[in-house]
């Protein structure tokens, strides 16, 4: 089929060109240690507080993590799309009978790949620390990883489509990704939160996939939770995917 | 090969609409190099996106490569190159790397593509630089590789935006004799350009747009000579209004003055017309002392159509 051909050669070419620029490589792998070092060890005292779920602070604390990997591992990604809009790059593309669709995926899916390996080293490196997961668990959180992933990297191409600027661009998607992400419960559980916060939070898509992650991570595999929060990101995305696609068909300079 | 009728693209920004093309109609044949010029702002690369599928008309009907622009985008895009102002290349890139990808984007397989790679830098004497990145490039270099990319799938009709500017002289000559090349093997293409020596050289054809209307079409010679025609001037040893009053009323003068010291005659064909001056002052017994010939330029059509000089819009 055209499009999984397409997207197949466009992931080949970003595929190619993020693993040629080993500073992206050391910092993708850097990042996740240094929550690891510098941030976890807080966590011990806390998870003795009330309120607190129970599983440990890392298995509390790493789910949190991993979204949070998986949705600023993304939101930058327009930037890459802003200096090829203009060296040409976009625009040479679209000329190309190639997939509209396959333009978008074969980025995301570079984004993914990226985020996918992040996380596992994350996973892998907090072991020693004290988390622990099912296997199985850790395919089930990796894809939800992924899907955050694609859902953001759609809507953040869309954006930088849109606004064409990096000094629009910045301000607009740190801005917005901030709250979405406070207010998901990431960095500490909603659970220690006063009400007023958790009905907002209640209306975050991005909440539901921490719920997920951290029900996996507690080895509740078969928890609603879980099923709710791969398949509201699953839907999303596929909205943003339709949204960053129509983006690369109509950009207009 | 491009045949359009009625192309119209609006713009609209917050509290207006600004028109960018007002009805272009045009046609480019098969096989020629057709310049499209004009003013900065006159419409110029809004007509070239529209054509190369990259911007949805807001009105008006086109076929380009033999497809209908609006109903088979894709076809059309088979059909065609573009290599657009910016050029389209990837500083961060291998140049043959590129020229793969571009190829395997219009389905050639891997080796097909590789194939066609190579055989561009060859042709485009890329030998040199073509495995390394783009961002290493002199301007000539990046410019022949973006030519390169939109000849990958050997293209029927290409479109350059300003192939030349911001190029040396020689890289200039250099990309005007590839310009050729492509003209020599039957590709169409459609440039467009802000040296008026650059049309007169290399088109075939040009149409000049203004205001987002085409104002003129034809090719140089055409145009020039409807315009304002070729210049006779001479002087005389004698009384210079006598030689006027011989040679003003002859079928092919349009016009005829004199000014420090010179006859000048605005005639239809300057060559045919000199052997006659020559022999009626000649026989009239009026000594002759210079003579010359001087063609409109490309930049004297542009003035009396757009009533600007292209020289003063570029600035």
């Amino acid at each position: 089929m055209k499009v999984l051909r397409d997207t197949w050669l466009v992931f080949g070419r970003y595929w190619g060109l993020f693993v040629h620029n080993p500073v992206w490589v050391v910092i993708g792998v850097v990042q996740p240690l240094l929550y690891l070092i510098l941030f976890a060890p807080l966590l011990g005292s806390i998870a003795k507080t009330p309120g607190f779920p129970s599983g440990g602070a890392y298995n509390v604390f790493v789910p949190g993590l991993l979204v949070q990997l998986g949705m600023f591992g993304a939101a930058g990604v327009g930037f890459s799309l802003i200096a090829e809009l203009r060296m040409g790059v976009i625009e040479r593309l679209r000329v190309t009978p190639v997939s509209r669709v396959a333009l978008l995926l074969g980025r995301a899916l570079r984004d993914i790949v990226s985020i996918v390996i992040q996380s596992l080293i994350l996973i892998l490196l907090a072991l020693p620390f004290g988390l622990s997961i099912h296997p199985i668990g850790v395919v089930v959180v990796l894809a939800l990883i992924g899907l955050i992933g694609l859902l953001t990297a759609s809507i953040a191409y869309a954006v930088a489509l849109w606004v064409r600027s990096e000094d629009s661009y910045a301000p607009l998607i740190f801005t917005s990704s901030l709250p979405i992400l406070l207010l998901s419960g990431v960095l500490l559980p909603l659970g220690l939160a006063p009400q007023w916060l958790r009905n907002i939070a209640a209306a975050n898509p991005l909440s539901y996939a921490v719920d997920a992650a951290r029900a996996v991570f507690n080895d509740h595999l078969g928890d609603p939770s879980v099923v709710k929060g791969v398949a509201i990101m699953a839907i999303l995305s596929i909205f943003a995917i339709f949204i960053g696609a129509r983006a690369f068909g109509r950009a207009v300079a | 090969m491009i045949q359009t009728r009625g192309l119209r693209r609006l713009f609209k920004s917050r509290n207006r609409t600004v028109e960018a093309v007002v009805g272009v109609d045009m046609a480019v044949r098969t096989g020629e190099i057709f310049g499209f010029l004009g003013p900065n702002g006159a419409g110029k690369t809004t007509t070239l996106r529209m054509l190369a599928t990259l911007l949805p008309p807001s009105g008006g009907t086109a076929t380009v490569a033999g497809y209908d622009l609006l109903k088979q985008q894709d076809k059309v895009r088979e059909g065609i190159g573009y290599v657009g102002q910016a050029g389209g290349s990837d500083r961060e890139i291998i140049g043959r790397t590129e020229l793969v990808f571009q190829g395997r984007l219009y389905g050639m397989p891997l080796n097909a593509a590789k194939k066609r790679a190579a055989e561009l830098i060859e042709m485009l004497e890329l030998e040199s630089c073509a495995d390394r990145k783009v961002g290493t490039y002199s301007g000539g270099q990046k410019r022949r590789l973006d030519i390169g990319l939109g000849l990958v799938h050997d293209p029927q009709l290409l479109f350059l935006d300003e192939p030349t500017t911001g190029l040396d002289p020689q890289s200039r000559a250099r990309v005007w004799d590839e310009v050729r090349r492509m003209h020599d093997r039957g590709t169409t293409v459609f440039l467009t350009t802000h040296y008026l020596d650059e049309a007169d050289a290399l088109c075939d054809r040009i149409a000049i747009i203004d205001h987002g209307k085409i104002v003129a079409e034809g090719t140089p010679d055409e145009l020039k000579r409807e315009v304002a025609g070729d210049l006779v001037t001479f002087s005389v040893t004698g009384d210079q209004h006598r030689a006027l009053g011989l040679v003003k009323d002859q079928p092919f003068v349009r016009e005829a003055s004199t000014e420090d010291g010179l006859v000048r005659l605005y005639v239809d064909h300057g060559e045919a017309a000199m052997p006659t001056i020559l022999r009626l002052l000649d026989s009239a017994g009026i000594h002759l002392v210079t003579i010359g010939l001087q063609r409109p330029s490309l930049d004297d059509v542009f003035l009396r159509k757009t009533g600007r000089s292209l020289r003063e819009t570029a600035a």
